[in-house]
Order: C-alpha cells, then sequence, then structure tokens
C-alpha cells in the first residue's frame, strides 16, 4: 500500500519498540541505531508491499531481525559490547541499587544463543503472541515455545542458581563462580 | 538416625522457587527493553520518515541525480 500518513505515522510509533528490540538483540547502542535506520529504510522502499491491516510492528521487526541476522553472521567473531556501550545508550540509568543486578541481567542475556534471546524477548518483552513471534523468525509455534522456555531457564540458571554443576560445563557459569574444578 | 542422603534426594520447594524466579527474570526483561521504549523516537529517524514521506517538498535521495538529463 501507498504511504499514506497514516502508515507513516503507525511506522513511527514502532520504532522506540524497535530500538529496544535492535539493542536487546545486539547488545550494542550505535549497532542497534544503525539496524533501526536500515530497516525503516527497507521498509519505506518496500512499503508497497506491506499489506494493509496486517500487523505492521511484526512487519518491521520481520525486517530487522533479517537484517540482524545477516549482519551478526558478519560480525559475530567481532567483540561484543566489550566498552559496555550499551549502557551509554540509556539515558535513564536505573537506580543505582538496581544498576548491579540489571547489568548481570543484561550480561546473562547476551550469553544466551541468538535464537533463544530473540524468542525470548519477542514473547516476553516485545508482547508479540507466540504465533507473531513464530512469523517473525520464521518457524513453527513449537520451537518459539521451547526456544523460550529453554532461554528463561538458561537465565535462570545463569542469575539464580548456585550450585553451577547441575547446568553442565558452560563457560559463563564458570566464569562466574571461579573455578569449579577444586 | 536419619540418613543424610535422603535430605540430598529432596528438591524440596523447587516449583515455586522457579516460579518467582520466571517471573523475576520477565520482570527485568520488560525493564530493561522499556527503559529503551520510554526513550521515543530520536529526531534522526523522525527526520528521515519525513523527509522520505514528502517527495514533493524536498528531492528524494535516488531520483536527486537523475533529475538532469545532461543533455544540455
Amino acid at each position: 500500500m501507498p504511504l499514506t500518513n497514516e502508515l507513516r505515522d503507525d511506522i513511527l510509533a514502532s520504532v522506540p519498540s524497535l530500538r529496544a528490540f535492535a539493542i536487546s538483540l545486539s547488545g550494542n547502542g550505535d549497532r542497534a541505531d544503525d539496524l533501526v535506520q536500515e530497516t525503516l529504510l527497507r521498509a519505506l522502499a518496500n512499503i508497497d508491499s506491506f499489506q494493509p491491516g496486517s500487523n505492521l510492528p511484526a512487519w518491521l521487526f520481520t525486517i530487522l531481525r533479517n537484517l540482524f541476522r545477516s549482519d551478526y553472521r558478519k560480525r559475530r567473531r567481532e567483540v561484543e559490547d566489550a566498552d559496555g556501550s550499551y549502557a551509554k545508550t540509556l539515558k535513564t540509568q536505573p537506580a543505582q541499587s538496581a544498576h548491579l543486578e540489571f547489568e548481570e541481567f543484561r550480561a546473562a542475556l547476551e550469553k544466551l544463543p541468538q535464537d533463544q534471546r530473540e524468542a525470548l524477548i519477542l514473547v516476553g518483552a516485545s508482547g508479540f503472541s507466540y504465533e507473531d513471534a513464530a512469523a517473525i523468525c520464521g518457524c513453527a509455534v513449537g520451537t518459539i515455545k521451547s526456544r523460550v522456555n529453554r532461554a528463561r531457564s538458561k537465565l535462570s540458571a545463569l542469575l539464580y542458581v548456585d550450585g553451577a554443576e547441575d547446568f553442565g560445563p558452560d563457560e559463563t557459569v564458570r566464569a562466574v563462580i571461579g573455578g569449579s574444578g577444586g | 538416625m536419619k540418613d543424610p542422603k535422603s535430605n540430598n534426594a529432596t528438591p524440596g520447594k523447587q516449583g515455586g522457587l522457579n516460579a518467582e524466579i520466571q517471573s523475576r527474570i520477565g520482570h527485568q526483561l520488560r525493564a530493561m527493553y522499556d527503559d529503551v521504549v520510554r526513550q521515543g523516537v530520536p529526531d534522526r529517524f523522525a527526520d528521515l520518515i519525513r523527509k522520505l514521506d514528502t517527495p514533493d517538498a524536498s528531492p528524494q535521495m535516488g531520483n536527486a541525480g537523475e533529475k538532469n538529463d545532461g543533455r544540455d
């Protein structure tokens, strides 16, 4: 459909959550905004292929997710957010007391496999249904459910379980515990 | 008296604890996400969409170079 004012407003209204999704995926604020920009350009260039009445946020998230995927493959060997640039993008820092917990959570999230992280964010934070999340990720609903479940249990293991040995050999847990070999 | 091994074998309140942890994870996830959402739309993106939206008012990026026929 043509780019009407209404559609433009709807796209603009999706920008904040697109940014949140991009930052959650990439863990890097600058890269996230580049991703959002690329997403908007793609969306506007392909606006004719958007079906009126269909789910605009899901359409935009799909574009962003696919861009991130292709980008991620190129960059996966690069250091991810070594300088904590994600935290710098947050204008409203969490209260000091909560800050450490917040950082721990963010770090744990980045340890998740890509598939699980995106599923968890789409369902748990963006508020998409399992069906929409499955459409965005191009997989079955059951796959999304299982990824979300695995993401949750891995996060809880990383964040809240003391006995790391229950969780098998995991670099992150070992690093946190500081040597389970003894 | 009591066999200490039997204590080890009982996982206890795993279920309740798990539910609490899960709700905490959900809360943290949304807090992190909403922190960014609350930043709204940066000017960079508002400008981008505005420019592309009004091809009559401002020259479009893609066509700008082709406007000159070069046949003068």
